[in-house]
């Protein structure tokens, strides 16, 4: 039950994009068709779902404070935690180079669109948010960390979907010049956090 | 008919003359009473009397059952807070005289500052006055409560006029309900004035001022209360002793101005499906998914408010009004037919699922409406593909 409960806070109570407005760099740029902004949610997903328990190994068995007791009694009392960031960050950039090579691999005409996108997962906000808000929590399992990550994952793709859907009925509107593009989509993307907000507050 | 053209068109602008830049005002005023004599020249087209602005007039009349009753409503909540009267009938000239002057200013107030702006854009744009505002200024005053203050509404309307649907192009642009947006931007802006147990009671905010069983809170707000520790009734049976389904049918219950009479939107809903103008579609799986949903609740019920018999459920708080004026509004729905039974059904799901489980917004079904505004092209762009890959697929196997 716990873990149904992590899932679906990260999906809709704690959305990465409207509950935290994190990894809006992609999300504004790769949400102009729906099927790249699912092959990036996709990544995204993967992305998180693979670094977050890592990092959790990582925080649990290296960082926290007193993490090291495994070693030996003598090794109790390092706190390596300002590592932290720097650790997290190696992490995703080489689990993100991975899914570009298989994604190169399987799946060139995505790897086409997504483009110059694909490497800059390595310094979505969304991706070292998640890990440090994994941090934060203090997750007591691996399994925890691994379904808040998807969780968040899947949050993140549900907001990208929905915004590239949006993106695409609007593209013939009548949008005031000033606004076209990004204006337009920053101003959908507030909506879209109000209408978030009916979930904000539930309590599970 | 004819003394009243001649006197409109004598006010009629030249198009190059001092005022020409207000045409589009006077425009606006013309078609109101009468269609324009332009018709297409070119092409297939349908001749019909309807227009936008006829389809718009269609909805407010269909609206008007339930402004009447709102207004009503709310003498009668006012005058039961006083004290000074319990029974149904009581009263009548003091209660709708009590209920206008509440209720009036709203709609004068929602009407004027939305066409100002619409007319504004208008004038800058040089297009003609889009009809779109008609009906989204009927429907925001009756999704508030009545005594929220004029200037916030003023403000809740400029900003569902302005970033709700001029930004995107104006009317049939927008991509979520404009009545909707004004609503959020109330509830997340101004929350004090309206949820909690205080503003439903028209005049009187001291609670403590009212006679005994009447807290002023709506009948979702005391079935929230399940949520918590403090349960304002026993168990759910108390509860629909107080607030029974008859009331709920009727409308003698605090809430917004216009969303409390079944009776109302029922006269409201057979006039829209009538004329065509809303879906049917969308409306049967609105209520369909709610009953769904209250059924689940039934079966798996952990606190009382879950244990409230479905049809009672979807007759509290502004399900109804939702269900027939609010999930149908052809802008925002999905568009699709498959899609729109997507959308209906999914909608009223998470409508009832909201009220439950959020205690902060037992009224929660316009915010829910809201969130599947913004799903609806996603819902649609799936249906749309799904087709596609279909007839791809027949195509195939008939060439092969």
């Amino acid at each position: 039950m716990d873990l149904i409960n992590i899932f679906i806070k990260g999906v809709f109570i704690e959305n990465m994009i409207f509950a935290y407005f994190l990894g809006m760099c992609s999300y504004l740029a790769v949400s102009k068709t729906v099927k790249t902004a699912v092959g990036l949610g996709f990544a995204v997903i993967f992305v998180l779902g693979v670094t977050i328990p890592v990092n959790w190994l990582l925080e649990n068995y290296i960082l926290k404070d007193g993490a090291l007791a495994w070693l030996g009694a003598e090794y109790a009392q390092y706190d390596l935690s300002f590592l932290s960031f720097i650790m997290f960050i190696a992490v995703i950039a080489s689990i993100v180079q991975l899914v570009e090579m298989i994604v190169e691999k399987y799946a060139p005409a995505l790897y086409g669109a997504l483009g110059i996108f694909l490497p800059l997962i390595a310094v979505n906000c969304a991706i070292l948010g998640g890990a440090l808000f994994m941090q934060d929590r203090q997750y007591s399992t691996i399994g925890e960390a691994t379904v808040f990550g998807i969780g968040s994952g899947v949050g993140w793709l549900l907001a990208i979907v929905a915004i590239a859907a949006i993106r695409e009925k609007i593209r013939y509107s009548n949008v005031p010049g000033p606004l076209k593009g990004l204006g337009i989509t920053f101003i959908i993307t507030g909506l879209m956090g109000i209408a978030f907000m009916s979930f904000s507050g539930i309590d599970l | 008919m004819n003394s009243i053209e001649k006197l409109m068109r004598k006010f009629e602008p030249d198009h190059d003359g001092k005022w020409a830049k207000f045409h589009p005002v006077w425009d606006g005023f013309f078609t109101i009473l009468f269609t324009p004599g332009e018709t297409t020249q070119k092409g297939a087209h349908i001749r019909d009397g309807v227009d936008l602005k006829r389809t718009m007039m269609m909805v407010i009349i269909a609206l008007i059952p339930c402004l009447l009753f709102g207004i009503y409503n709310t003498g009668h909540w006012h005058y039961i807070a006083t004290g000074e009267t319990t029974a149904y009938m009581d009263m009548f000239g003091a209660k709708v005289g009590y209920g206008l002057m509440k209720v009036l200013p709203l709609v004068i107030v929602s009407y004027g500052v939305g066409l100002g702006v619409e007319f504004i854009f208008a004038i800058k744009n040089q297009h003609s006055i889009q009809e779109g505002f008609l009906v989204s200024g009927m429907l925001i005053p009756l999704i508030v409560p009545a005594d929220v203050p004029l200037w916030m509404l003023a403000i809740a309307v400029i900003f569902a006029v302005v970033i709700g649907k001029e930004v995107f192009g104006g009317t049939g642009m927008n991509i979520i309900n404009v009545a909707l947006t004004a609503r959020a931007f109330l509830f997340f802006g101004y929350p004090t004035k309206m949820s909690g147990n205080d503003v439903w009671m028209s005049g009187i905010s001291d609670v403590a001022k009212r006679p005994d069983g009447y807290t002023g809170a709506t009948p979702l707000g005391d079935l929230a209360s399940f949520a918590s520790d403090e349960w304002v009734y026993e168990s759910v049976d108390k509860f629909s002793d107080k607030w029974s389904l008859m009331d709920s049918i009727f409308g003698f219950i605090p809430g917004s101005v216009g969303e409390t009479s079944m009776i109302a939107i029922g006269i409201g809903a057979l006039i829209l499906l009538g004329t065509g103008i809303a879906s049917w579609r969308i409306m049967l799986s609105f209520v369909i998914g709610g009953l769904a949903m209250g059924y689940l609740f039934n079966a798996t019920a952990v606190n009382p408010f879950m244990e409230l018999n479905p049809i009672h459920q979807i007759a509290l708080g502004g399900f109804a009004f939702g269900a027939v004026f609010m999930i149908t509004d052809p802008v925002t729905a999905a568009q699709t037919n498959t899609g729109k039974y997507i959308y209906g059904f999914l909608a009223g799901f998470f409508a009832i699922l909201v009220r439950v489980f959020n205690p902060a917004f037992p009224e929660g079904v316009m915010m829910a409406i809201l969130f599947f505004n913004i799903l609806a092209p996603l819902i649609d762009h799936y249906v749309v593909q799904a087709n596609i890959k279909r007839r791809l697929k027949r195509l195939k196997t008939k060439t092969a």
